[in-house]
């Protein structure tokens, strides 16, 4: 204990230190780490110290503890010149108003465009390897995070089993395909399966939240940490009916449409998948856009920011709350089947917790609640990563490392995200002047002052 | 019925458990006080503590001296010790690094649980990248023979160790909590930090104060329970959120109830051992907190560190 | 208290009954006692004061009518359009308020002590939001633009500006809550309580810190939203000219009693009201 009684004394210490060389200490400690955490060798339980070894005695850690140094004598320079900043902002307010309302909608609408094109045309001329990187990580992921947006972004509720309704999702597809050991009453087609899926996920995601989302928020987060890891259990433990570690028994079958005279049936080929998923995410984001611009979202944005205000002016706080939840669920269950049917085999290993917190990773690092944010972000590190790994630059078991070092650090530097959405810009604004709330954390509204 | 007959046999190793859950609960409990904030990254600080005390006795091992007698209680203390300072350090930093910037700019609550749950992900996989990501034996400090019996369960040297140690230290705690102008001040802080802070209290020390002390129990917590089982990186996941349960299930934010829930939790899912088959242990931790999530909000003791009704 | 269970079930004829009536309400945190059974009436049409002195249980009073405190003891009833409904229920050892957002979809709305807005949003979305909550829109019918949907949008955008007009905040309906003045943002708060349609409109100390001639336009707006909206006001107030000129009736509290309650000449008349104001003077 003697430890905590010398610490005060420490801390006063740091106090009179120039806080230009405490800053270029930390500098320099981002620098070695991040020599450790970008050597390629990977410990082993016998040698504890020889990746340490590898990453200190080696040239390269000289180099990190320049770049670091660099970085820190920037960043004093840009301190010291923060005098001048009065005009520079000058000239932006000179550019917004130049940039009228009507502009930025006709430009974003461009930008729209541009984007849909692209994903169209460029995956012709990509590798197969890429190609299949865009469907089984990119378009998969980008629908997760488009669905987790509601629930984070536009509720400000924090789900971390959301991945539990992506694996309820995939084995709901392969129950009803026939490919879990007990057989359905009838098979289904892939496509039938979808709104089935939508709907068991959202009833799961009812009956998780009933009970949970009256609580404070952040009691949900552990909960639903704890509902993906007994939905883990399940899948693994109950061998007679999901096969346990072994996954599925038989392939889930493709998509194959065979109606009004067309048929047609998907393949292990990517682009025929590639435009499948990304019409699905087309649909979604177009009801989704709708909904923000709502009644439904402007109820998500008054509970978020200030939860007894809403209720008292007749917005039922937890009934949006659980709408938002359930949303989410059936997008998570919807990309579930996707994901079963075009990989043709699912087991539990395909949806750890982590999985959770990456794709809550990837809507932080696009913006929460904005659309066209996630959609960036998550299209940018599920498509890096594979470029990464492809190259040989990172290894694939570092990759969860990366996610939880682009948290902290985005929410220390930026907390709106890569493109914010403007009004949570706003709010994390507002927060830090102290003014408003910006998420649904609070306690809930009723139910106090008894006993 | 099941219970009946291995009741005793189970309730050992239950009580091993929750003390260990209780010293993690307590970091929970002890920061949320301070904070109302749940330390998502405490479970890597758990982590930390088991790396940390595998490393000091296997270098103590290493040097040759063959365990027994005083060089085995000195290697238990001087492991214990070493956990517990390295789940203090980083602790620590995570307040320094990851809290404070965020406490300075007023950041809404959604914000710190992302930070905590980044900064967790990243160190336990930066622990797996370190150290390799197989499990680890700490090596052996004394011979786990049985002590004595209960009711015809037996009870082994490492359950005596774990459970003097836990005790010992919860008993400090308690002192430190209660009696010394350190605890006043953690208290003081739990109760209204404005007022605190006009009152002349350092509430950037104190808090820091807060997570060294949760960081401290935290990383004992981890060698002691490295040593019961095993070091892994992910280790801190499960303890850590069966700690949180325990936390919420004796009420969070209050110390006794933490030590309480933490005990009782451990007790329950041993118990509960003999009843369902072991691969659905897990489970209970959240059945549990769920029900008390649902029924009772505020846990068994309820209310807040230092508050008084 | 067992006077709860027996008033639920007796039939009562609404036309007679007033728009709200609090019976021996008591409501304590721990040992303190908040509200000591206060008993208050709201006659339709009626612009009612509560007034007293800090920490007297005005503000708690207003939470124990719109359902964020439940009070131990007491009953407090609302009748709308004919119909009586108890505010408080369960038995005597499980007491329930009606959730908030229940409470003002019976027709009671409220303003904050300390000005509750949506910050981050235009002052047209503060009170469309309020305006929209009445309207039956559910998810499937915003993603999908349903025509019931839109007609909904539609009537609460034309209320939503009619209240803006009606407080006169129409130019700056697309100004960010936050960056209007304190003053315009107690008119705003009042629009979107005035948006949910409220038989009853609870106002806490809405003159706080707003200069002067805000207090004229204040005292205009609430006659106004009594004589041309027909709201029924209740207002927790400090500003003792604004009370004097305003209210029909006076209600005093002082340690969560009722010292006092008449015409506002008489009340600030009565020596128990002298005592409770200028004894916390004398303190001084």
């Amino acid at each position: 204990m003697s430890q905590v009684g010398g610490l005060p004394i420490r801390v006063k210490q740091s106090r009179k230190v120039d806080p230009r060389l405490v800053r270029l200490f930390g500098w320099l400690v981002l620098g070695a780490l991040l020599r450790l955490m970008t050597v390629t060798t990977e410990g082993t339980s016998t040698n504890h110290l020889l990746v340490v070894d590898a990453a200190f005695k080696s040239t390269k850690l000289i180099g990190w503890l320049v770049a670091g140094f660099i970085m820190w004598v920037l960043t004093e320079l840009w301190r010291a010149r923060k005098i001048g900043a009065l005009v520079t902002s000058r000239t932006t307010g000179v550019r917004r108003q130049w940039r009228t309302v009507a502009d930025r909608a006709l430009s974003r609408r461009a930008a729209l465009l541009a984007v849909v094109v692209a994903a169209i045309v460029l995956p012709q001329f990509l590798s197969e390897f890429y190609q299949r990187v865009l469907v089984d990580q990119v378009a998969v992921f980008v629908l997760l995070a488009v669905g987790l947006n509601v629930v984070v972004g536009w509720a400000g509720l924090l789900d971390l089993g959301y991945v539990a309704f992506f694996a309820i999702g995939a084995y709901t597809c392969a129950y009803f395909t026939g490919a879990l050991p007990v057989a359905p009453p009838f098979t289904l087609n892939p496509f039938v399966i979808l709104p089935v899926a939508v709907v068991v996920c959202l009833v799961a995601g009812l009956l998780l939240g009933a009970p949970t989302l009256r609580l404070r928020g952040d009691y949900l987060a552990i909960v639903t940490l704890g509902f993906h890891e007994i939905v883990q259990l399940f899948l693994v433990n109950k061998n007679n009916w999901t096969g346990g570690n072994q996954g599925v028994s038989k392939p889930v079958p493709h998509f194959s449409i065979n109606l009004f005279g067309i048929h047609y049936k998907w393949t292990l080929a990517s682009l025929p998948y590639w435009y499948l998923f990304i019409g699905m995410l087309a649909i979604v984001v177009f009801l989704f856009s709708r909904l923000e611009h709502s009644k439904v979202g402007r109820s998500w944005t008054a509970v978020r920011e200030d939860e007894v205000a809403a209720a008292a002016n007749g917005v039922p706080t937890v009934k949006y709350k659980l709408m938002a939840f359930a949303i989410g669920a059936s997008t998570s269950g919807l990309a579930g089947v996707l994901y079963a049917s075009r990989l043709g085999y699912i087991n539990p290993a395909s949806f750890p917790v982590v999985l959770s917190i990456s794709v809550l990773s990837y809507v932080i690092f696009g913006g929460m609640g904005s659309i066209i944010g996630v959609i960036a972000g998550s299209a940018l590190l599920t498509f890096l990563p594979a470029v990464f790994q492809e190259q040989n630059i990172v290894r694939q078991e570092d990759i969860p490392m990366w996610i939880g070092a682009i948290l902290v650090t985005m929410m220390l530097v930026r907390p709106q995200g890569l493109i914010p959405s403007r009004r949570r810009r706003r709010e994390l604004r507002l927060a830090s002047e102290g003014v408003a709330d910006a998420d649904a954390m609070s306690e809930a509204p009723e139910g106090r002052g008894t006993g | 019925m099941c219970l009946s007959q291995h009741f005793w046999q189970f309730l050992v190793p239950g009580i091993t458990l929750g003390c260990l859950y209780a010293l993690i609960a307590i970091g929970y409990t002890l920061v949320y006080g301070v904070l109302q904030l749940i330390n998502f990254a405490h479970s890597e600080v758990f982590m930390t503590g088991g790396f940390a005390g595998l490393f000091m006795v296997q270098a103590l091992t290493n040097s040759g001296v063959v365990p027994h007698g005083a060089q085995s209680w000195l290697d238990m203390f001087l492991g214990l010790s070493c956990g517990a300072v390295f789940g203090g350090i980083v602790a620590f930093l995570l307040e320094r690094v990851a809290y404070r910037p965020l406490r300075r700019r007023n950041a809404p609550r959604l914000i710190y649980l992302i930070t905590a749950i980044g900064a967790s992900l990243f160190l336990y996989n930066l622990a797996g990248k370190l150290f390799g990501r197989d499990k680890v034996n700490i090596p052996a400090m004394y011979t786990n023979g049985v002590v004595f019996t209960v009711f015809g369960a037996q009870v082994r040297v490492q359950q005596v160790i774990i459970i003097c140690a836990a005790v010992g230290m919860m008993l400090l705690l308690d002192v430190v909590v209660n009696r010394t102008k350190l605890g006043s001040g953690i208290r003081a802080v739990a109760q209204d930090s404005r007022t605190a802070s006009l009152m002349g209290v350092n509430i950037n020390r104190v808090i820091s104060q807060t997570f060294v002390i949760g960081g401290l129990l935290g990383g004992a917590a981890g060698f002691l329970f490295g040593a019961y089982l095993n070091v892994h990186y992910q280790m801190g996941f499960l303890p850590g959120i069966k700690g949180f349960a325990a936390a919420v299930l004796g009420g969070i934010g209050n110390i006794r109830g933490a030590m309480i829930g933490g005990l009782l939790l451990g007790i329950v899912e041993s118990l509960s051992q003999s009843c369902m088959s072991s691969q659905w242990i897990d489970v209970v931790a959240f059945v549990v907190l769920i029900l008390v999530l649902m029924f009772r909000p505020t846990g068994i003791l309820g209310q807040r560190l230092g508050r008084a009704a | 208290m067992s006077a709860t269970t027996a008033a639920e079930q007796v039939p009562r004829h609404a036309g007679a009954s007033p728009l709200l009536a609090v019976h021996d309400v008591t409501l304590r945190f721990g040992g303190l006692t908040s509200l000591d059974h206060v008993d208050l009436t709201v006659e339709r049409g009626a612009i009612l004061a509560v007034i007293g002195p800090n920490g007297a249980g005005k503000t708690s009073l207003f939470n124990c009518l719109t359902g964020v405190y439940t009070p131990q003891e007491g009953t407090i009833e609302l009748t709308t359009d004919g119909a009586t409904t108890q505010l408080v229920t369960g038995s005597a050892r499980r007491r329930r308020s009606r959730k908030p957002h229940v409470v003002n979809r019976i027709g009671v709305a409220r303003t904050f002590q300390n000005i509750r807005l949506f910050a981050a949003l235009s002052a047209f979305d503060n009170v469309k939001i309020a305006a929209e909550t009445r309207g039956r829109t559910g998810p499937i019918g915003a993603m999908l633009r349903l025509p019931n949907a839109r007609a909904n949008d539609a009537s609460s955008d034309a209320l939503t500006e009619e209240l803006l007009d009606f407080v006169a905040l129409r130019p700056m309906a697309d100004e960010v809550a936050s960056s209007l003045s304190y003053g315009v943002q107690r008119r705003l708060e009042i629009a979107r309580a005035l948006a949910t349609l409220p038989r009853l409109l609870l106002l806490d100390e809405p003159a706080a810190g707003t200069n002067p001639t805000e207090k004229l336009e204040l005292e205009r707006l609430i006659r106004r939203i009594n004589a041309e909206r027909g709201v029924t006001v209740l207002l927790i107030e400090h500003d003792m000219r604004l009370v004097m000129s305003v209210a029909d009736e006076v209600t005093v509290l002082n340690f969560g009693k009722v010292i006092a309650r008449g015409r506002p000449a008489e009340v600030q008349r009565d020596p128990a009201v002298v005592q409770a104001y200028l004894g916390t003077a004398n303190d001084e």
